[in-house]
């Protein structure tokens, strides 16, 4: 089967976990025989005209080998990459978009004789008018625009590329995902990796559900990423539930460079816990810090890792200080590659105290670095873990008096290790794969 | 001649509360679910089939016999939260045709850490026994059934006792049939009796399950299997959980009215009779002697510890209550002494088993605790507690008598 993919993130570019979500499940899907076509908003630097890159996996090696490790291409034969390339520059609004995706179907429907060749020329025109348009002072550059321009292009792409259904990944591909099918009339499948409500709690940005929910609608299926995640889609968004499939996502195997002996090296007697995602509401920073004020009340030699970057940053950072225990957390920034190796590796303890959490990816990442996990009861991956640590994400005494146990009870922290790389062994992307190829048969099966 | 011997225990723990690091309180068991707990079962098991049992031995006048082994934690429980419970207890002890069996009081694995503890244990709970139901004990069972030839030469070296029960597992027996009384090897006088788990499973775990083949199993089939084992067997052992009837198999499975009719059933054929364990003892000379080098239990397929001990957490856990007897023991604080008995309770170390935890299977149903890593890290801080309390004894007992002094 061919699948079209709508992508937002690939790494290295990746700032959360859709990107290390696409690579694995298009890698697992690669593995089983599937033709991908991967379309993604690559951001590149200088500001070039507005055009699409077709690039095979080995151009994109030559092209960027400069900037990351190549080896996150291996694997991928049978993915072909479509970039296009967008970075936050300003164009125009989304509605114009909209109103060219719409014209192109308006067109197909009317003329029947309307070539695949003469449309794309079409869209094409559209595209170099709104990028000259910019002069004309209708500055829009934020999310919503790219996203309907990343529509645009990909619907133009889609009629020279030929596949059996539509795969898109998250709010801001669906736009695109409904022009592709809109314009080819192929099934399209999107894949909720993450809700607006996970995201923005009560407060959500109107806009970004309304894309969301047109999503799931126009969609024939809806991949969610745990049944906490299927629950907010059929509560939240009023979508059937037999049309909603739950697939897990997996963790990629290590490539067995454990380098257990330099840790000797770098550890000390001070012990470790590790945050590692985001510092946005969503992955509930604040409650990690209130559970360390309470662990160092009762445990001295431990150190606090915030990794990750975001919104709530600067936030956090204050409040340590104000808490009195800023000497005890550190803040990283962003990591990347054999980075987020060496934290994870560090660490005695990786907390995720996310307030909501479709699924959480990196718990599987750390459980594969043989590292213990306490992760909040809020969060999809719960469902498939339980050699873990559970914990409401608002139960900072139970946060911290687990956390002290790690710390304080070796047996503990061995068992949890033992069990828990055991367990994360059987959750691997094939298997989310094989269930995605199942979702795409079943497409043909009802017809 | 094939003698029915039945056996059940009964037991409930003392439920830790919720205990995080923080806590500094001395209370440690969580009162309401305790309560709550026993009073539910009681209705549900122990009150039917106390009168259901009691019932059928009048009707059978004398000719229905059964044992019970009911821990000092439950009985305590029973005074404190549903002495009716105790009373029809009382009854059944009435009636001459009931046995207690001798265990660890605090239902505890000290036969593994502590040998005083584990002696200690085993004579709270004959005091009990002699106390409430005015019989002198002389079958012991251990903890969880667990047993070697270390255990059978300990018991021996008691003079009450006769006998002792074990599980009759394939390995300990080989080609032979746990349908006889044996002898410990190395012992003189202990008899040995071994559950015969296959039909004894048949009642505590298989009865309602409608996929087994048996299903619905009636009072005159059981009886038919139990007599076939005339003439290649004296004695058929049943031992099971009292708590069989009504909560592990529910009212609706039919389980009580098969156990009303098994006994005229079983007595229809005229070489089948009921004994108590003592009396199995008296009556049959023991045919073999049992080897038992390793350990064993009643748990499981494995029938070993790995239940209690089977990971890192269980033996840290279990060493570092054992590792206490000294300190708690100097203190001569009966209070810490009594709260560090309870924590001795089989049933905390079993909550901490990882073994097919993923698999969500029959031993999440009897756990208070969401995972074992929970339940680890509970028991643990009340652990560190109670060292706590008995550092402060020693300060507070060398502290008084130069406050008498002053």
């Amino acid at each position: 089967m061919r699948i079209f993919m709508l992508g937002w993130e690939f790494p290295p570019y990746i700032s959360g976990g859709l990107g290390t979500a696409c690579h694995g499940l298009t890698r697992a899907l690669s593995d089983l025989g599937q033709d991908i076509v991967f379309v993604l908003p690559k951001p590149i630097e200088s500001p070039q005209a507005s055009h699409v890159k077709m690039l095979s996996p080995s151009q994109i090696r030559d092209f960027e080998t400069s900037k990351s490790d190549a080896g996150t291409l291996a694997g991928l034969e049978n993915v072909t990459f479509h970039s296009i390339a967008s970075s936050m520059q300003p164009y125009t609004t989304p509605e114009y978009y909209q109103q060219k995706i719409k014209e192109i179907i308006q067109q197909k429907n009317e003329e029947g004789g309307f070539s695949d060749s003469e449309r794309a020329l079409a869209l094409q025109q559209w595209e170099n008018l709104a990028h000259e348009s910019v002069g004309a002072g209708q500055y829009s550059g934020d999310m919503y625009t790219e996203v309907h321009r990343y529509a645009a292009a990909a619907a133009r792409l889609a009629l020279q590329e030929e596949f059996d259904v539509i795969h898109a990944h998250d709010w801001m591909t669906f736009p695109a995902g409904i022009a592709v099918a809109a314009v080819t009339g192929k099934p399209l499948v999107v894949h909720v990796h993450s809700t607006e409500f996970d995201r923005s709690g009560e407060h959500v940005n109107q806009m970004i559900y309304d894309i969301e929910r047109r999503g799931m609608h126009a969609a024939r299926k809806v991949v969610a990423v745990s049944y906490l995640t299927r629950n907010i889609i059929i509560s939240r968004y009023g979508v059937l539930g037999d049309k909603v499939e739950v697939v897990y996502n997996g963790v990629e195997q290590n490539n067995d460079n454990r380098t257990a002996f330099n840790k000797i090296g770098i550890r000390s007697d001070e012990k470790i816990v590790l945050f590692l995602g985001r510092i946005t509401m969503q992955k509930g920073p604040e409650y990690f810090l209130m559970a360390a004020r309470k662990v160092l009340e009762e445990v001295e030699n431990v150190k606090f890792v915030m990794a990750g970057t975001g919104d709530m940053m600067h936030r956090i950072i204050e409040m340590a200080a104000q808490m009195g225990i800023g000497h005890k957390v550190l803040f990283t920034g962003f990591l990347r590659g054999n980075d987020v190796q060496q934290v994870y590796q560090m660490a005695d303890l990786y907390v995720m105290p996310s307030v909501s959490e479709p699924f959480g990816i990196a718990p599987l990442e750390a459980l594969n670095y043989d590292v213990p996990v306490l992760i909040s009861k809020q969060s999809g991956v719960a469902e498939v873990l339980t050699h873990v640590l559970k914990v409401d994400f608002w139960d900072v005494t139970e946060m911290a008096n687990k956390i002290i146990a790690v710390l304080k009870y070796p047996p503990l922290q061995l068992t949890l290790r033992e069990h828990g790389n055991f367990e994360v062994r059987r959750l691997r992307w094939s298997g989310a794969a094989q269930k995605c190829v199942k979702v795409y048969n079943e497409l043909f099966q009802h017809v | 001649m094939a003698s029915v011997c039945f056996y059940f225990q009964v037991h409930q723990p003392f439920r830790l509360r919720h205990y995080t690091v923080f806590d500094r309180s001395p209370r440690y068991f969580d009162e309401f679910k305790n309560a709550s707990i026993c009073r539910k079962v009681a209705n549900k098991c122990y009150l039917p089939t106390n009168r259901l049992l009691l019932d059928v031995i009048r009707r059978n006048e004398g000719r229905f016999r059964i044992a019970f082994s009911l821990t000092g934690v439950v009985i305590e429980q029973f005074q404190k939260y549903c002495p009716e419970v105790m009373s029809t207890f009382d009854a059944l002890a009435d009636t001459g045709c009931v046995e207690f069996l001798a265990e660890t009081y605090y239902h505890s694995l000290s036969f593994l850490y502590s040998r005083d503890e584990f002696l200690e244990q085993i004579n709270k709970h004959t005091d009990t026994m002699e106390r409430l139901f005015g019989q002198n004990v002389r079958v012991f069972r251990n903890t969880e059934l667990v047993y070697n030839n270390r255990l059978a030469e300990i018991i021996e070296s008691i003079d009450r006792f006769d006998g002792v029960i074990t599980e009759g597992a394939d390995h300990i027996l080989g080609h032979r049939t746990s349908n006889f009384v044996y002898r410990p090897v190395g012992c003189n006088r202990l008899r040995l009796l071994l559950k015969n788990y296959s039909l004894s499973d048949d009642i505590a775990f298989r009865f309602g399950n409608r996929n087994w083949k048996e299903y619905p199993l009636m009072a005159d089939k059981f009886a038919g299997w139990i007599n076939k084992v005339n003439g290649n067997g004296q004695v058929v052992n049943l031992f099971m959980d009292y708590e069989t009837f009504g909560e592990h198999q529910w009212q609706d499975t039919g389980i009580f009215d098969f156990m009303r009719h098994l006994p005229e059933e079983i007595l229809k054929h005229p070489d089948n009779d009921f004994k108590t364990p003592s009396e199995v003892i008296d009556a049959y000379e023991p045919v073999d002697t049992i080897d038992v080098p390793h350990i064993i239990s009643w748990a499981d397929m494995e029938r070993d510890l790995s239940a209690w001990l089977g990971n890192a957490m269980q033996s840290n856990a279990l060493h570092e209550v054992y590792k206490l007897e000294k300190l708690v023991k100097q203190t001569c604080n009966q209070e810490l002494l009594n709260d560090w008995r309870k924590l001795q309770t089989s049933d905390h170390f079993y909550y901490m088993c990882t073994k097919y935890f993923s698999d969500g299977d029959v031993h999440k149903y009897f756990n208070p605790y969401e995972s074992p890593y929970d339940s680890y890290i509970n028991f643990m801080n009340v652990l560190n507690n109670l060292k706590e309390r008995c550092g402060q004894s020693f300060i507070r007992s060398s502290r008084q008598p130069a406050e008498h002094i002053s």
